[in-house]
């Protein structure tokens, strides 16, 4: 019984600290740029194809990767070009992307499901030089000593993940404070001001959702490896699950500063993950109601605190009338 | 400095609501001209500011900023000469920034913005030099978010992060308007301050008459989308209220007989 909780315990922190990526994209625009980047849903996909259909041709994993971020730059560019330059509302300027990426993707695949069974991936690669580091059987021989029978074949996703999103984290994290992070911000918060300081908002729009889509392109191409196969559908609901890590993270964790933002949006992403994995162990529940678990947890997020908030409010009220009510008590005796 | 040469605007031509913003409007502003804007509603004032910040272009008729034809130049490309403060004193910073990250993004307006940190510690003491000169406090926090301020402090904030990087013109669109008595003389007091530590050339459009008075070395009236008067120098010392309206209806007043002899 333990050891199949924490089997899922492990696999929900390997797939959330993949997803977390995905999740500093989402934030990057629906947070910074205050753009609510539909595209997520097609170049989640794109990132997934493009690294999956080169490495079936033979590119080494890691420029397969590269490929994909590359590939969702480009889409994400589009959409800020089409909300910039077309004028159209940014959600309507996502779904249109997202769309136009549901067909391109299935021609960049060339069909709807590429395997990559026994093809080499970026974490099969690092696996072989992990394997040699003797940290698995040192990690694991603590598990065993705690009682553990079944043990994590390898430890290398989780902690090279846990590397590779943390330096995307500090790397975001710097980038937001220098000058053109500074003046990406300001777009988002005040557009009109921003202006008035000669920042070329448009293509601060573009370079944001294009980075935004870089990131979940990035996201997709690991995703697509980890599981072994890019499918033209594994990019459904992805915004919201962007959103359900963002909203959850910030709930728990707080927005008081970016380094602590970013970091909720990260763990936001494994929390959730840890979430669904668990609702699905239990009985009733079945895989195809992911989705609505997934629309239940954000909606708990936003309107959960607001209850707590609402909540304390009142009874810092009843507690004044109280206090009031005894002054006065104490005045008439 | 500046120079506006026939700007001329129409708002929805050839329409029922076809307006003329702007007729033909001549003005030369030389360094260091602080020239006040009066006018009732609807006479282009601020069609006047938002052609030379960009923010609208002229049907006809030409902008030259320090020498430089800036009529085609988009805003944000503008904006590196032109300093900026509006009515509204959430509109001039960012709120969910803090205080030196919004002076660090003022900052770099006539600069190529790069990706080097926008607050370094060499540009925190000047910022801190700068705040201090308002007097409010707030040089003690630079890390404060400036949607935390009061308006008073954030448009005396605006006025600073528009002025101390030295634009060549300065706007100030009834920049006073929204602020309670108290606090409006205040942020009147330090724009007589900035202007002055920074020789800027600055135009101010103002509804409030005394204030159109008190600051500057020219005046000027706008009516119908035209200069209708223009007082300078000596002249705008000795100028009273009383004579200002005064003269605005003689003028209206002539120019509806004009209105009525062509109507006839």
């Amino acid at each position: 019984m333990f050891d199949g909780f924490f089997i899922s315990l492990f696999g929900a922190l390997e797939s959330g600290i993949i997803y977390a990526l995905m999740a500093l994209g989402v934030y990057l625009t629906f947070r910074i740029l205050d753009f609510p980047d539909l595209t997520v849903d097609g170049s989640f996909v794109t990132g997934g194809g493009v690294a999956a259909i080169s490495i079936v041709n033979g590119v080494p994993p890691v420029f397969a990767t590269c490929f994909a971020i590359l590939a969702g730059f480009l889409a994400g560019i589009v959409t800020g070009i089409l909300n910039t330059k077309g004028k159209i509302n940014p959600l309507l300027s996502g779904i249109l992307m997202m769309i136009a990426l549901y067909s391109l993707n299935l021609r960049i695949m060339g069909k709807p499901n590429v395997a990559l069974l026994n093809e080499s991936t970026v974490f099969n690669q690092v696996e072989g030089f992990w394997g040699n580091l003797g940290i698995d059987q040192a990690l694991n021989s603590i598990l065993t000593w705690l009682g553990l029978e079944s043990v994590p074949s390898t430890w290398a996703v989780l902690i090279i993940m846990t590397i590779v999103t943390f330096c995307i984290k500090f790397i975001t994290d710097y980038f937001l404070k220098t000058e053109v992070g500074l003046a990406l911000r300001a777009t988002g918060d005040n557009e009109k001001m921003i202006r008035s300081f000669s920042a070329n908002t448009d293509t601060l729009t573009i370079l944001g959702v294009g980075i935004s889509n870089a990131f979940v392109a990035l996201s997709g191409a690991l995703v697509s490896q980890y599981t072994g196969f890019a499918d033209v559908s594994m990019g459904i609901g992805m915004i919201v699950i962007g959103l359900a890590s963002v909203i959850i993270g910030e709930a728990l964790i707080g927005t008081k500063t970016i380094f602590r933002t970013t970091l909720a949006v990260i763990i936001g992403a494994v929390l959730y993950r840890i979430v669904v994995t668990f609702a699905l162990r239990a009985d009733f529940l079945e895989t195809g109601d992911m989705k609505l678990i997934t629309a239940l947890l954000v909606i708990i997020a936003l309107i959960a605190p607001k209850i707590i908030i609402s909540q304390r409010e009142a009874r810092r009220k009843r507690r004044k009338q109280a206090e009031l009510a005894r002054r006065k008590g104490a005045n008439n005796a | 400095m500046l120079n506006i040469q026939d700007a001329t605007l129409t708002f929805n031509e050839g329409t029922l609501d076809e307006k003329n913003a702007l007729q033909q409007v001549d003005l030369q502003l030389d360094k260091g001209d602080f020239v006040t804007v009066i006018g009732s509603n609807g006479a282009g004032k601020s069609t006047l500011m938002n052609i030379i910040s960009g923010t609208l272009k002229p049907d006809v008729g030409s902008i030259t900023v320090a020498d430089q034809d800036v009529t085609m130049l988009p805003e944000y490309k503008r904006s590196q000469y032109i300093g900026r403060v509006f009515q509204d004193p959430v509109a001039g910073t960012a709120p969910s920034m803090t205080i030196e990250e919004n002076l660090a993004m003022a900052y770099a307006r006539n600069k190529k913005r790069t990706l080097k940190k926008g607050v370094s510690k060499s540009r925190k003491s000047l910022f801190k030099e700068h705040l201090e000169t308002l007097q409010l406090g707030l040089e003690n926090r630079l890390n404060a978010q400036v949607g935390l301020l009061s308006g008073g402090e954030r448009q005396a904030l605006s006025l600073l992060m528009a002025t101390f990087t030295e634009p060549n013109i300065l706007l100030l669109d009834e920049h006073t308007a929204a602020l309670d008595p108290s606090r409006a003389e205040l942020i009147t007091n330090i724009t007589k301050q900035v202007v002055e530590q920074f020789d800027l050339t600055t135009l101010m459009v103002t509804h409030n008459m005394q204030q159109a008075l008190d600051l500057g070395n020219r005046l000027i009236m706008m009516d119908k989308g035209q200069i209708i008067l223009e007082v300078s120098g000596e002249k705008k010392k000795e100028l009273t209220i009383e004579q200002l309206l005064h003269e605005f209806q003689r003028i209206r007043g002539k120019q509806m007989a004009n209105d009525r002899a062509v109507l006839g």
